[in-house]
């Protein structure tokens, strides 16, 4: 009894305890607002890191005082946790918007259509690192599929609990943490190897995505496949189906919205990819449609370089940039939105 | 150390789906009340709605009155933690805290409020918790393992343990047993029998007989058909219940002639 | 394909023959499997074939190229990889776990799964356009906090030293880095905290433990391993995170924990960025061989993860 009691029995009623009323909260914002306003000098961030501060330090302590140290630990533990999510959001309202603001003002026709050939200054586009991207993504995509397709389903379906599925687990896992420059590197080494030194072109950078593309698409549909519920593939075998039968008419059926959505969500983890297209697809100025032969420019790549080397006057380079940029997010956004859909309307009904 | 119960017209919902509809009872202190139905039936949203633990999911609430001692446990100002603290709950399948020790499971709900327990002093409570919960002699040698390690039905008396180590006015059992082998129920059945000398217990459970040997009181709940609300059709001594029940529903389910 | 013959096989009990479409199916499967092994065994091995040169050759001939010897070249570097991604997490690990704990179980339910895309639209955003950002805007508006860390708290080692006129420092650098691997970490511990058992978080509030207590009784505990490796793996991703470190951070090649002055050292990624589009000879070795050693870092980590989490898995006895 003693130490159960020592809240509530300062009250008469032992249910009861001490606590703020409801607009406590928002009277304190209030008034934390305006202190903040008061002493941050009306500049919006250090007025809101002001008024965070007082509204948090304040409503602990005032909690502490009228509803004890349990509840006002519960609050300052839920402040905070509200206050972080808002945090989060600044950065993505603030890249967006500034993204958007610098990006539509050469988000025009010509900025699709041409190249950078022959362009000093104003004007030109990014049609080349557009089609490089959609070259260099393809043929990554081309590579990374099937192999990424083939080895989940040996994992899932084949490999069991053997040596070497656990192995290849492993080295799945060691894959995905593969830093992109690094993949970059393996491309540019893999194809000096091969084609002699200084060997840079459309193939070189997809071999460097697939490389950061496989991963990504084995862990996705590995874990897809697992969901598939054993009923079906006992049921497939009572009928007599033999087993590779089985996968490709049942298994892979179940799974195929979430494997085209995990598809999507890994070529767009790596069509933003700069870095390793930077090593091993490279620079240029002009359109190029053969990916076996000459740099190619990417669309990361385009905007990297348009905000680094950027000619004079600067201004056009660095509006082509944020177009670029732009561009990009709006490209991996969709992909995103897609890959979503697909595997929210398409899914089986599954328990989750 | 322990407390009347008072339901008058209860209605619980949760969102627009009303569960349990005007419920009126009284739950007399040191005695065991038992709940029995069928399924979905709402026993066990009544039993939840004693200790407010129903509130956990999102969108329900009660109408009605719900006095403790003459106490509203839903009137303004009260606080769910402060009824939680004095009315206890043990749980269908037995939930220690995997990553505690016995000892400290026992000693859970204690440390939130007083954080400086003395050594000796958490060693008396606990110890007083698992002799009260019959478990004592099972675990005093490895108070310092993981609670998970114990079987199921240790685990359930752990859960008893740490429950009554909070001192409750009022013990709530959801089905503490339908996890549990049937020596693992006998344990647990004998348990509740000393622990009504201090507690007022309500027990909800699917199994008429143990209804029939443990409870001093049993309601009877019933709906009418899917989506009606609950609602309680009869409540009265045990042994009325069983030989002699008013309601034509309440004998049909305890010979089970349905349910 | 004498495989949809059932009826014939399931009456005569040959002796069973392994099917042709089983033997081409599993081998291929089998053989993609194999050749992620053979990826990453050829990923090593041309790495370590183009990075020998600049481990073999002489010092005094690297250094009669201009280069310096490797170890004393790298050290700075591999250095400001591990401090800048150890500032990054340090930033982003609290407010990731608050944006996970916010998502899971303090968000109304209805808003939550938006809520929660709305945090992975951050991972959406490509590493060159979080540069731009730093560069254009995060630099800028973070130099006034350079000043005034320096003035106010200047005491403090980290903080000491004349700060920087451009904010292209490592502090903002961390920023960055911090926002890019927040989603992967918020991302991870959602999932874990979502699945802590309902019966353990009931039980804590039948205690009488307010949310906070709960979360730290039945949540944390379950979450740990988790928690861990979600960490880790963003620690991943920021030590390999070349573009935004090579546009923001105006680097060279020193060793010092300031973070706030003018030099600040690089990061092993963002010199091979900055500086291997215009590499040559021996320059592409010694870079090569620098990526390397990013690699063995990064998979010190990752197995590091590993470890802690079956480690932590055994112990935690949350099944």
């Amino acid at each position: 009894m003693s130490v159960t009691t020592n809240s509530s029995s300062k009250a008469l009623n032992p249910l009861k305890a001490g606590q703020l009323p409801r607009w406590a909260p928002w009277a304190g914002l209030g008034l934390a607002l305006i202190v903040g306003l008061v002493f941050g000098g009306m500049k919006v961030a250090a007025s809101t890191l002001i008024a965070a501060a007082v509204f948090v330090v304040g409503m602990h302590v005032l909690s502490l005082y009228v509803e004890g140290r349990r509840r006002a630990n519960d609050r300052l533990a839920q402040h905070i946790v509200y206050g972080m999510f808002m945090l989060a959001l600044v950065p993505l309202v603030w890249v967006s918007w500034i993204a958007v603001k610098n990006g539509l003002a050469r988000l025009d026709a010509p900025f699709f259509t041409y190249s950078m050939r022959n362009i000093v200054g104003e004007g030109g586009g990014a049609a080349h690192a557009i089609y490089g991207t959609l070259y260099v993504t393809g043929i990554a995509t081309a590579i990374s599929v099937p192999i990424g397709l083939l080895t989940a389903i040996y994992l899932a379906e084949y490999g069991g609990n053997s040596k070497l599925a656990k192995g290849i687990t492993f080295f799945v896992d060691v894959m995905t943490g593969i830093p992109s420059i690094v993949a970059g590197l393996f491309a540019y080494a893999l194809m000096a190897l091969l084609f002699g030194p200084g060997t840079v072109n459309g193939i070189g950078g997809a071999i460097a995505l697939s490389v950061l593309m496989i991963p990504v698409v084995v862990r996705s549909v590995e874990e897809l496949l697992r969901i598939v519920p054993n009923e079906l593939r006992e049921a497939a075998y009572a009928l007599g189906v033999p087993k590779w039968k089985t996968i490709l008419s049942i298994v892979i059926p179940t799974a195929i919205s979430g494997i085209v959505s995990g598809v999507i969500l890994a070529i767009a983890r790596v069509i933003g990819e700069t870095a390793p297209l930077m090593v091993a697809a490279g620079f240029t100025q002009s359109l190029n449609n053969n990916p076996t032969q000459g740099q190619m420019m990417t669309l990361p790549v385009f905007v990297y370089d348009s905000y680094a080397h950027p000619g004079i006057p600067r201004q056009p380079y660095w509006d082509r940039a944020w177009a670029g940029a732009l561009t990009l997010i709006l490209i991996v956004m969709l992909l995103n939105l897609i890959g979503r859909v697909i595997a929210a309307r398409f899914a089986p009904k599954a328990g989750r | 150390m322990s407390k009347r119960i008072e339901a008058k017209n209860l209605d619980i919902y949760y969102g627009s789906f009303k569960a349990v509809e005007d419920i009126s009872m009284v739950i007399e202190p040191r005695s065991v009340t038992a709940f029995i139905g069928p399924s979905g039936c709402g026993k066990s949203t009544m039993l939840r709605s004693l200790n407010r633990m129903h509130e956990v999911i999102p969108g329900a609430y009660v109408e009605g009155e719900l006095l403790l001692d003459g106490h509203d446990l839903y009137g303004p100002g009260v606080d769910p933690v402060n009824v939680r603290r004095q009315i206890g709950m043990v749980f269908q399948r037995p939930n220690p805290f995997p990553t505690m020790s016995i000892k400290e499971n026992v000693l859970a709900g204690l440390k939130l409020n007083n954080r400086k327990m003395k050594g000796s002093e958490a060693d008396d409570v606990a110890e007083r918790a698992l002799r009260g919960a019959n478990l004592w002699e099972e675990v005093k040698n490895r108070l310092s393992l993981p609670g998970s390690g114990l079987s199921g039905g240790q685990q359930q008396r752990l859960c008893i343990a740490r429950a009554i180590a909070m001192q409750p006015e009022v013990l709530l059992m959801d089905e503490p047993c339908s996890a549990l082998d049937p020596i693992s129920t006998l344990a647990i059945e004998d348990l509740i029998q000393e622990l009504k000398d201090s507690y007022t217990i309500v027990i909800v459970t699917h199994n008429m007989q143990q209804a029939a040997r443990v409870s001093d009181a049993t309601a009877f709940f019933n709906i009418a058909g899917t989506g009606a609300p609950g609602k309680l059709i009869e409540m009265g001594p045990t042994d009325k219940i069983f030989s002699t029940p008013d309601q034509k529903s309440t004998e049909d389910y305890i010979t089970g002639r349905f349910g | 394909m004498s495989s949809s013959t059932i009826a014939q096989t399931d009456s005569s009990l040959r002796p069973a023959k392994r099917r042709i479409g089983d033997t081409v199916f599993g081998g291929l499967s089998t053989l993609s499997g194999v050749s992620i092994l053979v990826i990453l065994a050829a990923v090593a091995i041309f790495l370590l074939a183009q990075a020998l040169p600049a481990l073999t050759t002489a010092p005094d001939v690297l250094a009669e190229q201009g280069y310096g010897e490797f170890w004393g070249w790298v050290l700075p570097f591999a250095f400001g990889t591990v401090w800048a991604a150890f500032l990054a997490l340090l930033i982003a690990v609290p407010v990731s776990i608050g944006i996970a704990l916010f998502i899971s179980h303090y968000a109304p339910r209805r808003l939550a799964q938006s809520l929660g895309y709305l945090i992975d639209l951050l991972a959406a955003v490509p590493s060159v356009v979080y540069g731009l950002w730093g560069i254009f805007q995060l630099a800028p508006a973070l130099q006034p906090a350079h000043l005034w860390l320096s003035k106010y708290l200047g005491w403090f080692p980290l903080f000491s030293g004349n700060p920087s006129g451009t904010g292209r420092t490592i502090f903002t650098t961390a920023f960055v880095l911090a926002v890019m691997i927040l989603p992967i970490i918020t991302s991870l511990c959602r999932e874990v905290f979502l699945q802590t058992p309902r019966l353990h978080e009931e039980a804590a509030l039948a205690l009488g433990s307010t949310r906070w207590e709960m979360i730290r009784m039945a949540v944390f505990p379950f979450a740990r391993a988790g928690i861990v490796s979600a960490i880790m793996l963003g620690l991943g991703r920021a030590l390999g995170e070349t573009m935004a470190v090579a546009m923001v951070l105006s680097g060279a090649g020193v060793i010092h924990f300031k973070v706030l002055t003018q030099q600040n050292p690089n990061s092993i990624a963002a010199n091979i960025a900055l500086n291997f589009p215009e590499a040559f000879g021996l320059r592409v070795n010694q870079l090569i061989a620098s990526g390397l050693v990013l690699f063995i870092i990064t998979l010190a980590v990752n197995i590091l993860a590993r470890w802690i989490v079956s480690r932590r898995a055994q112990y935690s006895g949350a099944n």
